[in-house]
């Protein structure tokens, strides 16, 4: 597609300024401020992927991925806020999802050790595992605040605080996993995902494009339900302290 | 309050704070062993926080508490809960039927409450066992607050806190609230703490009487003291309550 063909494109942003404006919906200057953002922030991906891509160094895939997981943890910690050491904790559970993730893939030769693979995959299960943080962790803190009664009486009657915050802690994780299995139970049917649309408009074989998309959406259970478990088992001891008191001061 | 008595619970220059906003300071005394002592002031007076640190669900800032006068921190906090039960004003539960919340405290120990013991509960508790299978719901205020003693009474507890359990309740299912926390208090020789707001049930209940009024401890002794206190403020307080 040739820059000139792309700026036609932009009669899709003048659509919503038309109807904001008609309508004084007030989103004209959101619109504006979103659509430049995405074209800055895209472009800057497209030139700094095509160096990686180009340069074929682990170094800078390496320093990729890190800057994926920084940006994903500080997005997320801001949901935890009220958890203490809750940047720490989001930052090891991305770590984690990703090493497993990437292990798995490159130890089994699923898919090969480059730039091209990693990152793209890389940045599907990091922004994945980032929106499952922020699921689980609004969950989790609205769950323990309308719960504290329950929290309090099983520890009053000789409950371990692991006791005290399992169904809180249940609920929430399966709560933020139902996105992902859901929307798993209708792809192909109401939407046909973003990837594998991206590859056949590209002019790769659907079917190739389809196991792709299959391989993404298996490894990205294993992204939902590691995430939440993991950071859900983080999280819940720091609400407690040695004496197996509820720190209510941390969840004002 | 009188030294004749073993203290079951014994506070010496206790002090806890949230933040920086001070809730109770410098409370001294002693709840005689197998006794029932009310706690009456009015609210904000630091009553509830006094309970909550003699099970050891809050830790005072400084000074100590003892509970059979072993130092709390000596305790295990899961064998000083069983060991210092509390039923509260709003009989938290869990889901499901009057039979789950029974169960409750010995599930948590990795043991099974059977449905003769259950039973055997309720009874104690003057409901009627066809209430078993019923969903905690379903209850009523007087019904949900027994089924809230009959499961903190599973452990066992030597010490029973009580938290204004009979405020939100009709006067028959208060008499027989009362009636049962007496009960209690004799058949198994149950230390009694019991925050009330009504001074009558402290007066008739009651064997000792704690006034607190601004996180202290402004008066002990008998009940009888809610009668004639010697106390300006515990007098004001009295005679506001009474109008």
């Amino acid at each position: 597609m040739s820059y000139l063909t792309l700026s036609i494109t932009l009669i899709f942003v003048v659509i919503p300024l038309l109807l904001s404006k008609t309508l004084n919906l007030g989103l004209e200057r959101d619109t504006i401020v979103a659509t430049l953002r995405s074209i800055v922030q895209l472009l800057a991906v497209g030139y700094v992927l095509k160096f990686v891509f180009d340069s074929e160094s682990l170094v800078y895939i390496f320093l990729m991925v890190a800057l994926m997981i920084v940006a994903a943890t500080h997005n997320a910690q801001k949901k935890g806020a009220a958890i203490q050491g809750i940047t720490s904790k989001v930052a090891v559970t991305l770590i984690s999802v990703e090493v497993l993730t990437q292990g798995i893939l490159l130890g089994f030769n699923i898919t090969p050790a480059t730039a091209q693979y990693i990152i793209p995959i890389s940045g599907m299960v990091i922004g994945n595992s980032m929106v499952l943080s922020i699921l689980f962790l609004n969950r989790f803190t609205s769950e323990i605040e309308s719960h504290q009664d329950e929290t309090e009486l099983i520890l009053s009657l000789g409950g371990t605080p692991k006791q005290a915050i399992h169904t809180q802690l249940i609920n929430s994780i399966k709560a933020s996993m139902i996105p992902t299995i859901e929307s798993q139970k209708t792809v192909g049917l109401v939407q046909l995902p973003g990837m594998m649309s991206g590859q056949i408009i590209a002019g790769a074989d659907p079917i190739q494009a389809v196991q792709f998309q299959l391989l993404i959406m298996f490894l990205l259970l294993t992204t939902a339900a590691v995430t939440s478990v993991m950071l859900g088992f983080l999280s819940y001891p720091t609400l407690f302290n040695r004496r197996m008191q509820l720190m209510k001061k941390d969840l004002i | 309050m009188s030294i004749n008595y073993r203290p079951a619970v014994h506070f010496n220059h206790v002090a806890f704070s949230y933040g920086e906003t001070p809730i109770l300071t410098g409370i001294t005394g002693s709840f005689p062993e197998g006794k029932i002592t009310t706690l009456v002031g009015p609210s904000g007076a630091g009553k509830t926080t006094l309970l909550k640190l003699c099970n050891g669900l809050l830790s005072p800032q400084s000074g100590e508490v003892y509970i059979k006068d072993k130092p709390i921190e000596d305790y295990e906090p899961v064998d000083l809960r069983q060991l210092v039960g509390i039923a509260l004003q709003s009989a938290p539960m869990v889901g499901g039927t009057v039979y789950k919340n029974l169960s409750l405290p010995l599930e948590l120990q990795g043991k099974s409450l059977s449905k003769a013991q259950a039973k055997e509960l309720l009874h104690d508790v003057g409901l009627e066992e066809e209430l078993l299978d019923r969903k905690v719901k379903d209850l009523s205020g007087g019904q949900r607050q027994k089924v809230s003693i009959a499961r903190t009474l599973v452990n066992k507890p030597a010490v029973l806190l009580l938290d204004e359990i009979t405020s939100s309740l009709d006067r028959t299912s208060l008499k027989e609230i009362e009636e049962l926390i007496v009960k209690i208090n004799k058949k198994y020789g149950t230390t009694i703490i019991w925050i009330t707001h009504n001074l009558q049930q402290a007066r008739e209940i009651g064997d000792f009487t704690w006034v607190m009024m601004n996180g202290e401890v402004v008066e002990t002794g008998e009940s009888s003291l809610l009668n004639d206190p010697a106390n300006d403020k515990v007098r004001q307080f009295v005679m506001g309550e009474a109008q």
